[in-house]
């Protein structure tokens, strides 16, 4: 029986180690690809409802990207998503072979420390000189070389127009303040998201989203513990739903994810606008962006690089904004966007609220007390 | 086997032993080859996982957080005796274990009332009712409970105007409501078949002997009925302590609970050894308990 555990022990070991792959090989196979080469069908794993697909393009009346792609270049596409960058982590740590995956900011840096991004042959992603001069040299990932942007937007307050005081604009009070918030007791939500629920406390408090001294972090999750008398729930999905459906009236959450509610709970004779709105909060609110990038898990190099630079095309990243309603960081994208999107401040904030954003940052060791702080505000 | 069985037995063995060793032997071989896929599927998708977690409970976590097998250390061990871990441990248990009580009294009144259906077609069916919520996914069937639950929901229509109750979604009564319909199934199934095993000539002797209705009760069908009672509380408080959905969906994820903890280790925390070491000191103080519990001279399950 000893020598039988013994074996299993042994084995198990050899499982775990199988993980570390030679990503030198995979490199020099990208790096051997010409511009439009394709070599074998594309595995994306983007997240839920972010890229226009089947009969929700139809009813959204963008054109379909996939089929686009598929039509285009001759190869077949599998779509698999996931709702959480940590999700998508886990999945490439543990082997599985996507092509291309769609992490934000912080995670591409948390990638990249890990050796488990592939960088582009530039040659064939020409489409990299579409992106804005904003998004070229982002601290994450200076000069996108394992990363293209494809999307960004901002972390703020989604409400029903009457629930809270917006004359001059809305203060994170309304969710962290109790003489503002305590008339909605019950009917509030918090993004279940330590980096994010954290950051949006850090802010109210007045300090970095990406700080690492530990009695600010204590401070914000004692914020958070005291707040949560008067929350219906923590959660990431499906909040804004809950919002125009009334089970809520004050949400924290992702800018796009609202406007896109607004718009499905919108019929012919309702306009859900002229009831909800979004607001990024005066004392400003994280930021962020997601990009598209290639692991080091990748089975079709060439494929792969070839869609992200399709991806890059100016009419295909406007048709992106026009569906899912983030702001794109494509500079060509913008002639083939709606004008009411480009107006919306909401999506496209004004320069002086731009000014008030923040982008998330890796936390390296730190990170464990961030989520230990946080499970401990949760109670 | 009684002396009786032997005896015929024990001739034949001294008529030949050797030949009986080796049909004894042939026989055990032949249990051990079906034993076989159950043996390699257990290695495979149980045993060979959990060793996974217990080596990686010992690994290191990396500065991205990707665990590393080097450095070999207690560290996520020792942080098991932080006082967060008891907080949750200890809120883990009392919802659990509440959980458990709640579906014992209901349960059993409901196994109780099955079994004594006279029909035993009447029974099939009523057995058959309370399998069906099974025919469908649980994560859909929590969902449901949320229409229910919200504020133009059924229940929460009947509560105002009654004037008893409010909107229920996101409190913690949402979160027992759910608990107690997702397991009580589990508590009525093996009640029911411990309760419909009891001999009631012997509760009818009671009743002879001039013992009243509870006093038969609880001296001759509850206790008959106890390893239906045992089989159902553990086969409802083990799932309710690592209970994930429920809280989340009904509760709003307002209170931090085991299963949610774990999965934070593994997500977005990214601290795998502590999330192991979680799984495994749970796994371990399961074992041990149900080790004692048989130990203790309850073989009756």
């Amino acid at each position: 029986m000893r020598r039988l555990l013994m074996l299993l022990a042994a084995m198990a070991l050899v499982v775990a180690a199988c993980g570390d792959d030679d990503a030198s090989a995979t490199q020099a196979l990208a790096d051997a690809c010409t511009l439009g080469e394709t070599d074998g069908d594309l595995n994306l794993y983007n997240w839920t409802e972010y890229i226009p697909t089947g009969a929700v393009a139809t009813d959204a009346e963008v054109v379909d990207m996939l089929a686009a792609f598929e039509e285009d270049f001759g190869v077949h596409v599998v779509l698999t998503e996931y709702d959480s960058n940590e999700t998508m982590l886990a999945q490439i740590e543990a082997g599985v072979g996507y092509d291309v995956i769609v992490p934000s900011d912080y995670m591409v840096s948390i990638m990249n420390g890990a050796d488990l991004l592939i960088k582009f042959n530039p040659d064939t992603v020409p489409n990299l000189s579409n992106i804005a001069a904003e998004f070229t040299d982002l601290p994450y990932d200076p000069g996108n070389q394992f990363s293209a942007p494809y999307q960004w937007g901002t972390t703020g307050i989604g409400y029903a127009y009457g629930s809270i005081d917006d004359e001059n604009g809305v203060s994170w009070g309304v969710i962290f303040d109790p003489d503002q918030a305590d008339v909605n007791t019950g009917f509030i939500s918090l993004l279940d998201d330590e980096r994010e629920t954290m950051g949006a406390a850090l802010i109210y408090l007045g300090y970095s989203i990406n700080t690492l001294v530990e009695a600010e972090v204590d401070e914000a999750a004692a914020l958070i513990s005291a707040t949560r008398t008067r929350l219906a729930a923590f959660t990431s999905v499906g909040y804004a739903d809950l919002l125009t459906s009334g089970e809520f009236v004050v949400s924290q959450g992702w800018n796009g994810d609202f406007l896109y509610s607004y718009d499905t709970a919108s019929t012919d004779d309702y306009d859900a606008y002229e009831d909800f709105g979004y607001a990024i909060p005066i004392e400003g609110a994280a930021a962020w962006v997601d990009t598209m990038a290639i692991p080091s898990t990748v089975e079709h190099p060439c494929t792969a690089q070839t869609f992200i630079n399709f991806m890059l095309g100016g009419f295909i990243g406007g048709e992106l904004t026009n569906y899912n309603y983030y702001a794109s960081p494509n500079a060509a994208a913008e002639e083939f966007i709606y004008p009411e999107i480009l107006e919306d401040p909401a999506i496209y904030p004004p320069a002086d609220v731009l000014e008030r954003l923040e982008f998330f940052e890796d936390l390296g060791d730190f990170g464990t007390y961030y989520a230990d702080a946080y499970s401990a505000a949760k109670g | 086997m009684t002396m009786l069985d032997q005896r015929p037995d024990s001739q034949q063995e001294a008529a030949n032993p050797e030949l009986e060793r080796r049909a004894e032997r042939r026989e055990s071989w032949r249990g051990f080859f079906h034993a076989v896929p159950a043996y390699a599927y257990l290695i495979a998708f149980f045993v060979l996982p959990l060793i996974i977690v217990f080596v990686f409970s010992f690994a290191s976590r990396g500065r991205t957080g990707r665990p590393i097998l080097d450095n070999w250390n207690l560290d996520a061990w020792t942080k098991l005796t932080e006082p967060l871990v008891s907080t949750i441990v200890g809120r883990s248990l009392f919802v659990a274990a509440l959980n458990t009580v709640l579906c014992l009294i209901i349960g059993y009144a409901f196994a109780y009332w099955i079994a004594t259906r006279p029909k035993q077609s009447t029974r099939t069916l009523l057995l058959i009712l309370v399998l069906i919520p099974f025919w469908s996914n649980f994560l859909v069937r929590t969902y449901a409970w949320r229409i229910l639950l919200d504020s133009d929901g059924y229940i929460t229509q009947i509560g105002e105007f009654t004037g008893l109750w409010g909107r229920m979604l996101f409190t913690l009564p949402a979160v027992f409501l759910g608990l107690l319909y997702g397991f009580l199934p589990f508590m009525v199934l093996p009640l029911y078949a411990a309760i419909e095993r009891i001999d009631w000539s012997l509760v009818e002797a009671g009743r002879d002997l001039y013992a009243s209705g509870t006093r038969a009760f609880l001296k001759i069908t509850l206790p008959l009925s106890r390893p239906g009672i045992i089989a159902g509380s553990i086969l409802v408080f083990i799932p309710s302590l690592g209970a994930y959905v429920t809280p989340d969906i009904l509760g709003g994820a307002k209170t931090t609970l085991l299963g949610n903890f774990i999965v934070t280790q593994f997500g977005a925390a990214r601290n795998w050894p502590f999330g192991s070491a979680l799984s495994g000191a749970i796994l371990i103080v399961m074992v041990l308990t149900t080790i004692l519990y048989f130990r203790s001279g309850a073989r009756t399950l």
